[in-house]
This record gives C-alpha cells, sequence and structure tokens, in this order.
C-alpha cells in the first residue's frame, strides 16, 4: 500500500519542490515526473492481472462524514495510470524548446495536476474521487488561463464553468448515494451493492453522465473544447486531450456502470445517439478546418464519441477496445498536438493553407507526423487499429446501423487527417516553410518515443489487453448480475 | 461569564490608557485581553454552565464565541499603520470594536431573550458609531446614518416579536418557550405565530438576507474598510449564531410553520446576492453582495434541522470568516497604494506581489467553494444538510447560484493572475503577513482535514 501512496503523493511532493525551484524547474519537474514513471512501471510490473483490486489503501479521512482516504488499482486503473506517468514527462520533455515565463510555477501546475488525475484513476471512495476531480481541474485552468493565447480569459472561464457545473451537479449525485447507502459512507463497494430503483437511477445516470460527457466531451456537451484546446498552451492541450479527457471515459467505466446499470440499460441508447452524432458531426466540421490545431481538437470529439459508444455498447469488444484505445489516443493525440507545436514555434502559424512542403527541408519530422497520423486515422499495425477495431466490432454487436455510421469516423479521419499532412506537409515550400529547421533534440527524443509506442503497441497489444480483461471482464460480469437483479 | 467580563475589562482599559496617550500600549494589551478571552472560552468547554438564568456557555456558544475572538484578534492585527494615519483618537476605535465583540459574546450564549437584545443593541449601538467614525468622510456618515435607521427599524421588530412570544408564554427563557410549544402542540397561543415572523425578520436584517439586505452594500461600502471587514465577518458570524440558537433550539417545534416563509427568504437571498455581485464593479461591493448570497448557504442550516446544523454553521462561518478577512485584507493593502477599490486597481497584482495574490487566490477559491479549501466544506455540508431530506431542487437552484459565484470570484483572480496592470508594489507590514499566513493556513487545513472542526459542538 505504500507503493501507491508513494505513486499518487510524489508528483504532489515534486510540484511543492518544483515551486520553489526557480530556474531549474524544468529539470526538477523532468526528474519526479520520470520518477512517478519508473514507479509506475515498477507497480505495473508487480500487478498481477486479475480481477481483484491491487495495492489498496484505505485510512480514515473525515471519519465523521463517512469519508476514507481508500484508492486501489485494478487492471483499469493501471492502465490509465500508466498512461498518465508516461506522458506527463514526455509532455514536459515537449516544452524543454519553450521558455515560459515564470516556470516554476507552471511546472508545478503540471505535476500539481498529475496528483489530481492519479487520484481520480485510483479512488474507490466517491468523495475522494470528486476531490481528485476538482483538484485536476484548478490547475489547467490556471496553466490554459496563464500562458494561454488570445482570448485565454474568457475561453478558460467557459471551460471552467462548463466543468464544474458538471461536477456540480456530480457531487449531487454522489451525496444522494451517500445517503441511501446505510453504512453511510462513499465506499465504492456500498455504491455497488445499492438497490435503487429504475426511476432514481435514472436520474443519478445523468447527475454522472453530464459531468462525465462534458469532460470527454461528448455531443452536444463540446463547445467549450475547440476554443479551449486552440487558446491553450501547446502543453496544457497535450494535458488536456491526452490525460484529462480520459477522466470522463475512466468514470463511465468506473462509477456509471457499476452503480446504475438499470440506468445505463434505459438511457444507454441516448448516450449512443449522442455519441454517434458527436461523431459524425465533429469529423464534418473537422473537414472545414483551416487552423490544424483546431481540426484536430474535432478529430479528438470524433474519436471520444466512438470510445464513449463502445463503452455504452456494454460487451466484452467495445469495452476492451475504449481501454486500449484509451492508451493510444492519449498517445496519438500528444504526438500531433506536439508536432503541431514544434512547427508553430518555428513558423508561427498553424494555418493549414500557409504551410506546404516541410517534408523537404525536415525529413524527420516528415516520417515521425506521418507514423503519428497513420496511427490516428487507424491503420493496420498502429495502436489505433486495434482499439478501433475492437470498438467498431463491440458497436456492431450492439447494432449494425449504429456500426455502420460510426465506422464513417474511420474513413473521414483519414481523409481529413491525410489531407492536412498533405497540405501541410508535401508539395512545394513556400517563403514562410523554407527555412524550416529539422527536429533535434527533446523534440526527437520525445517523437522517436511517440512512434516507437505506435508501432509497438500496434503489433503487439498483447499486454495491454492482457492488463485490462480480467478487470473488464468482472466488470461487466457484475454489472449485468445487477441487471438481472433488477429486472 | 469570565470572557464577557475580561472583553470588557480590556475595553476599558484601552479606553484610559488611549486617553493618556499611549498609542503604542493599545494593541498589545488589547492583544494580551482578547487571548485571556480565548483561554477562558477553551477552560469553560464542556462546563455548559448557566449563568443567572441570562446566559448559557454551551459548547455551541463557546465554540462561536472562540471563532469570533479568534476573527476580531486577526483584525486588530490588520489596524497597523490603519488608523494610526487617519486619526489620532485611536483608541476608540478599540474600545468600540471590543464592546461590540462584547455583545455578540452575549448573542451567541443568550438563554433569555432579553440577552439576546442587550447583546443585539450593545453590538449595533458599538457599529453605527464605527461606521461613522470617519466624521469628514461623507460615505462613512451616509453608511452610519443608513445602518442606524435600518438597524433600530430592524430592532422594532426584533423587539415586537419578542413581545408577542413573551405575550403567549409568559417567559423570555428559552428553555421555557420551547417547553411551552411541546406541551401546546395544538393550542399555541394564536399571538405567537406573528412573534416567529416578526423575530425572523429582525434577525434577518441583522445578518443582511433577502429582502432585508438593502442596507447592506451602501454601509459596507461607507464604512471604513477594517469596519467592514469585521462587520461582513465576526458581526455576520454572531448574528447567525444567534440565529440557530433562537430557531433551531427553542423554536424548533414550530419548524414546519417558520419553514416556508424562511425557503422563499433563503432563495432570494441566494439569487439577489449572487446575481447583483455579479454587475459590481467594486471589489468592496462585490464582497458586500457576496456576503448576501453565503447568508444564503448559511440560512441552509435552518431549512432542515439535524444534529449537526449547529456545527455546519460553525464551519461555513468559519471558512468564511477567514477567507474573507484575506479578502479584505489585500484590499485595504491595495488600497493604501493605488487609492482605488475596483477591479481594475488589482490588475498585475500577481506580478510583483505573488504571495499576497497568492493568498487573495485561495481566499476567491474558499469563496467559491473549490475543494481542499474550508470553503468547500462548508457548502458541502450545508448540500448534505438540505440533501437529508432530499431537497434536490433547492440544492439544484443553489448549484446554479454557486455557479454565478465563480464568475465574480474568479474575476478576481483574473485581475490578480492573467491582466496587465500598473504592477505596483505593495507594502505589506510584518502583521498583515502575519494575519494572511494564519487565515491562509487555516483555510487549508479546514479543507484538507476537517474532521477537527466537525464534532465541536
Amino acid at each position: 500500500m505504500e507503493q501507491l501512496l508513494l505513486l499518487i503523493f510524489l508528483p504532489l511532493v515534486g510540484a511543492i519542490i518544483t515551486a520553489f525551484a526557480g530556474k531549474s524547474a524544468k529539470i526538477v519537474s523532468t526528474v519526479f515526473s520520470v520518477t512517478s514513471l519508473v514507479l509506475a512501471l515498477v507497480i505495473a510490473c508487480n500487478f498481477i492481472p486479475n480481477a481483484n483490486t491491487q495495492f489498496e489503501v484505505n485510512l480514515p479521512w473525515i471519519a465523521d462524514l463517512g469519508i476514507n482516504f481508500h484508492a486501489g488499482i485494478d487492471g483499469i486503473s493501471m492502465l490509465v495510470v500508466l498512461l498518465t506517468n508516461l506522458l506527463v514527462p514526455i509532455i514536459i520533455l515537449s516544452s524543454y524548446k519553450h521558455e515560459y515565463k515564470n516556470p516554476a510555477a507552471f511546472y508545478g501546475l503540471i505535476l500539481f495536476m498529475q496528483c489530481g488525475l492519479l487520484l481520480v484513476f485510483t479512488a474507490l471512495d466517491a468523495f475522494l474521487f470528486y476531490i481528485g476531480w476538482e483538484a485536476a481541474l484548478i490547475p489547467i485552468y490556471f496553466i490554459c488561463a496563464i500562458w494561454g493565447g488570445k482570448d485565454r480569459i474568457r475561453i478558460n472561464m467557459k471551460f471552467f464553468v462548463y466543468t464544474i457545473a458538471g461536477s456540480l451537479f456530480m457531487l449531487m449525485g454522489i451525496i444522494y448515494l451517500y445517503l441511501q447507502n446505510p453504512a453511510h459512507n462513499f465506499d465504492i463497494q456500498a455504491f455497488y451493492a445499492l438497490n435503487l430503483d429504475s426511476a432514481q437511477q435514472g436520474w443519478i445516470f445523468w447527475a454522472f453522465f453530464i459531468a462525465f460527457a462534458i469532460k470527454m466531451p461528448i455531443f452536444p456537451f463540446h463547445t467549450w473544447q475547440p476554443d479551449t484546446y486552440t487558446a491553450a498552451p501547446a502543453q496544457g492541450t497535450m494535458l488536456l486531450s491526452g490525460i484529462m479527457l480520459k477522466m470522463g471515459i475512466y468514470g463511465v467505466i468506473r462509477w456509471l456502470l457499476p452503480i446504475v446499470p438499470a440506468g445505463v440499460y434505459d438511457w444507454g441508447q441516448v448516450a449512443i445517439i449522442l455519441s454517434i452524432i458527436g461523431i459524425v458531426y465533429a469529423s464534418l466540421i473537422a473537414f472545414t478546418q483551416k487552423d490544424a490545431k483546431r481540426l484536430v481538437a474535432y478529430s479528438s470529439i470524433a474519436h471520444v464519441g466512438l470510445i464513449s459508444a463502445g463503452i455504452f455498447a456494454f460487451n466484452q469488444q467495445g469495452m476492451q477496445g475504449a481501454m486500449v484505445q484509451m492508451l493510444s489516443h492519449g498517445i496519438n493525440v500528444v504526438g500531433l498536438f506536439f508536432v503541431l507545436d514544434i512547427i508553430f514555434s518555428r513558423v508561427k502559424t498553424n494555418k493549414i493553407e500557409e504551410l506546404g512542403g516541410i517534408a523537404k527541408v525536415a525529413p524527420q519530422l516528415a516520417i515521425a507526423f506521418l507514423i503519428i497520423v497513420l496511427g490516428t486515422v487507424a491503420l493496420p499495425g498502429t495502436n489505433g487499429f486495434i482499439g478501433e477495431f475492437l470498438l467498431l466490432m463491440g458497436v456492431y454487436n450492439y447494432g449494425i446501423w449504429a456500426a455502420a455510421i460510426a465506422g464513417l469516423t474511420i474513413i473521414f479521419g483519414a481523409v481529413y487527417m491525410l489531407r492536412m499532412y498533405q497540405n501541410v506537409m508535401l508539395g512545394e515550400t513556400n517563403s514562410l516553410t523554407i527555412t524550416f529547421t529539422d527536429i533535434k533534440g527533446t523534440e526527437k527524443l520525445v517523437l522517436y518515443t511517440i512512434c516507437a509506442l505506435i508501432i509497438v503497441l500496434g503489433v503487439y497489444p498483447k499486454p495491454i489487453l492482457h492488463l485490462t480483461e480480467a478487470s473488464v471482464q468482472h466488470l461487466l460480469e457484475q454489472v449485468n448480475q445487477k441487471l438481472n437483479t433488477v429486472n | 461569564m469570565n470572557i464577557i467580563i475580561t472583553i470588557s475589562i480590556t475595553a476599558f482599559i484601552v479606553l484610559y490608557a488611549g486617553l493618556f496617550k499611549a498609542n503604542k500600549a493599545l494593541l498589545p494589551l488589547t492583544v494580551v485581553g482578547l487571548l485571556t478571552a480565548l483561554g477562558f472560552t477553551f477552560c469553560a468547554w464542556n462546563g455548559n454552565a448557566v449563568h443567572f438564568g441570562m446566559m448559557q456557555t454551551d459548547n455551541f456558544a463557546l465554540a462561536f464565541s472562540g471563532v469570533c475572538i479568534i476573527g476580531t484578534l486577526l483584525i486588530f492585527l490588520l489596524t497597523q499603520n490603519y488608523f494610526h494615519a487617519k486619526s489620532d483618537n485611536i483608541a476608540e476605535y478599540y474600545t468600540l470594536i471590543l464592546f461590540a465583540l462584547a455583545g455578540m459574546i452575549m448573542m451567541v450564549s443568550y438563554k433569555n431573550m432579553a440577552m439576546l437584545f442587550v447583546g443585539l443593541e450593545i453590538m449595533s449601538v458599538s457599529l453605527y458609531i464605527l461606521a461613522g467614525i470617519r466624521k469628514k468622510d461623507f460615505a462613512s456618515n451616509e453608511a452610519s446614518l443608513k445602518y442606524f435607521l435600518m438597524g433600530a427599524f430592524s430592532t422594532g421588530f426584533l423587539l415586537f416579536g419578542i413581545t408577542l412570544i413573551y405575550g403567549a408564554t409568559g417567559s423570555f427563557d428559552l428553555d421555557k418557550i420551547q417547553a411551552y410549544l411541546v406541551n401546546n402542540t395544538t393550542s399555541v397561543s394564536p399571538i405567537f405565530y406573528p412573534g416567529v415572523i416578526l423575530m425572523m425578520i429582525g434577525l434577518c436584517f441583522k445578518v443582511g438576507a433577502a429582502p432585508f439586505h438593502f442596507w447592506t452594500p451602501d454601509v459596507y461600502e461607507g464604512s471604513p474598510s477594517l469596519i467592514t471587514t469585521f462587520m461582513s465577518t465576526v458581526v455576520k458570524t454572531a448574528g447567525f449564531a444567534a440565529f440557530l440558537r433562537l430557531f433551531a433550539g427553542a423554536l424548533a417545534p414550530l419548524h414546519d410553520f417558520w419553514v416556508a416563509p424562511l425557503m422563499v427568504i433563503v432563495c432570494l437571498t441566494l439569487f439577489i446576492g449572487n446575481v447583483t455581485a455579479l454587475f459590481q464593479k467594486n471589489f468592496k461591493r462585490m464582497l458586500a453582495y457576496s456576503s448576501i448570497s453565503h447568508a444564503g448557504y448559511l440560512l441552509f442550516s435552518l431549512i432542515v434541522l439535524t444534529k449537526n446544523s449547529g456545527n455546519n454553521v460553525l464551519v461555513y462561518t468559519a471558512a468564511y470568516t477567514f477567507a474573507s478577512i484575506i479578502a479584505f485584507a489585500v484590499l485595504i493593502l491595495v488600497k493604501q497604494k493605488t487609492g482605488s477599490d475596483s477591479f481594475e486597481s488589482f490588475n498585475g497584482l500577481g506580478k510583483k506581489n505573488p504571495l499576497v495574490a497568492l493568498s487573495l487566490t485561495i481566499a476567491m477559491l474558499s469563496l467559491a467553494g473549490i475543494p481542499l479549501t474550508a470553503g468547500f466544506i462548508g457548502k458541502y455540508l450545508m448540500f448534505l444538510n438540505v440533501m437529508t431530506q432530499y431537497k434536490t431542487l433547492l440544492v439544484a437552484f443553489a448549484i446554479l447560484n454557486a455557479l454565478v459565484g465563480f464568475y465574480y470570484y474568479f474575476k478576481v483572480i483574473v485581475a490578480v493572475w492573467f491582466k496587465d496592470g500598473a504592477e505596483t508594489e505593495l507594502s505589506t507590514p510584518v502583521q498583515y503577513k502575519v494575519v494572511l499566513l494564519v487565515s491562509v493556513v487555516i483555510t487549508l487545513i479546514l479543507g484538507i482535514y476537517p474532521a477537527i472542526i466537525l464534532n465541536l459542538i
């Protein structure tokens, strides 16, 4: 159990030390994030891939209110914990070429956010989950609002109020569950065991679903996302898209499905329809985008829509697909935003039509970017393929029409992503891109790591599938059993 | 009893010290006096003593006394360079604040409604003078006059209510009133009901709940900032304790009757407080309106009476008091430098004064109710309180209001960190640093580990 506490609080310690590190904040935060990654890998090695919750910690925190510091890791948590601790060092390394003003605060906030994220991904106490949920939001708000681009104050206020509105209603749902629970605590197992009728489950479904849907985001709760992604600093965008949106997906799997299965049964169809509308809608808008960063933002909505559809399809394939895709999407989207950041830092624009011919002057960047784009469009042999294939299979088992429409995402995605690649990288160089210099130093390190992950996970996804399989199966059994008793 | 005596004697000593122009001795004397009073508060813990049938120092009274005394202590520390720069007769400030505090101790520990009235008047009269103590300042005079007229008016309501209840029950004693209600469940005298409503109106005036809030913004804005701090934190805490002592104690058997008008008051208070605060351009005025909205959340504890109602109010008022003290302390510093208390004068504060700005940010997060600060625990307890009877609509309404709250509290954070401004460097006296540090630490401790305060009462 000490390992888990260390895992969660190491970033927090790192955040505090970084905050006082002054000019060397970059190095200090890198050291802490890499140590966290190593720690996560150690935990993953000691993790036995069965359905049990491991490394469990259960300490009394606010005993009078039934709140415990109860956390643990099962297969599903393990995956997102790995993702978080993998991406944070990558994101920090990706910032090496930037000279942000007040770096101590910048890197401190990133590590603080990591602590919040890890709390979310390991919490087994609803109150703790909520605390982590908000603790991850506050730092990213400041990161985006201090170091962001044009109009950042208004955009981030919208983002903040949107997400916190969702989470407050979720809090209301949590309090309701707490009061229903005869033991008067927030323990997840006690919540699983509650016998709520379908009307209660219905409204609790919505209280939770809206919070998760805003975070992911699912249509029609996505309106904050493109602006926020565009205005945020590159590292902020990576944190938001790479890790933070997984909070919503994880929340659905960990809290929504098992607690209110009848609510999901009644309303899941609505969720799937919204997800599919989101896929088509976001893809169509992505076609028309002139700014590459906005294009990737919309493509992210489309991808998340598919993940959400796969989860609500509620079968083994869909769920496993969601797992793999969470990891793949996190890696790929961070890669995409990093490439766009590299381009922006050299030519000060992400407008697709102003670019072109970069491949001629920067071949290494072109290759890395191509691999990432192919991963994103789910070419067989890349990590994106495994996830999307399983997800589509899951959705197909749910309904053939749903799968047919959701499958458009792959075709659409290929079209707009490849077109973007073509216009940005290929063709003739222009006055702007002629002086483009190729990637070097940390840029190389980060991009090569991402490319290696894309290919390795694409060719050999078994460890990931194996990691989550038992937990996913257990979850499905648990929920089906509960559904049978309700009906 | 010791507490009141100590505070009153300190007040007199300070007054005489002022007479002999011992201005340097005022603050130490006051601090010693207040610390002694605080010591007596701790000693009396769990004593539950009744003094002459008029006051009862139960844990409820002692806990709120403690919060009031600590709050006052912090405010006294903020007097450094504040009064000295403005006036020669600073002993009067000290004395009047101490008298007001003595009144408040009576308000939080009364057992007899006569004591409620006496305590309320001691406090109010001191505050009328304090509000207008800058006799050459137009706004200060206006504030004083408005406060006096409205205050006198509300006292009339309160007194009339007390009279009617006395008429119905034949006693001022809280226990006897409660016994009367319990014994005559079906045949409560018809004059009792208007008595309850009149008392409710009178107390709502005092705590600044809508629609009886109209005096608050003008009085808060016009009074000297430090007096405003005192009024919006410590005075409010005492007002709520008095409210709770009467309604959650003696009048609890009549809950079904008075909960409906109270519900209207709560909804109006939340809505008016939050929405008007949104449109303020002046930081001090925004805090005044936000204090109205906090009154709304605080009244949640009376909508559903549980055994934790008193403690919930204690947590909330403590959270609110410390956060507000930070906000006002920074306001005073900024105003001394820039001469203005608009939002613009906070622009770019974070660049040159990161620690002061960080304190202000934590205060705003606490007032807005963000987790890991005391304000969140306060709000959470209030929501939990009304959710025990599944008043989901009320909570949903409160959540919408809380969202409005985020907007105006974050306006401050935005100004401090994200906007470019004059980048003035504040001169922060040592005592201010102490107050900011203490308040920030308390805010964070209560936010992260509130267990220490949850079972006090």
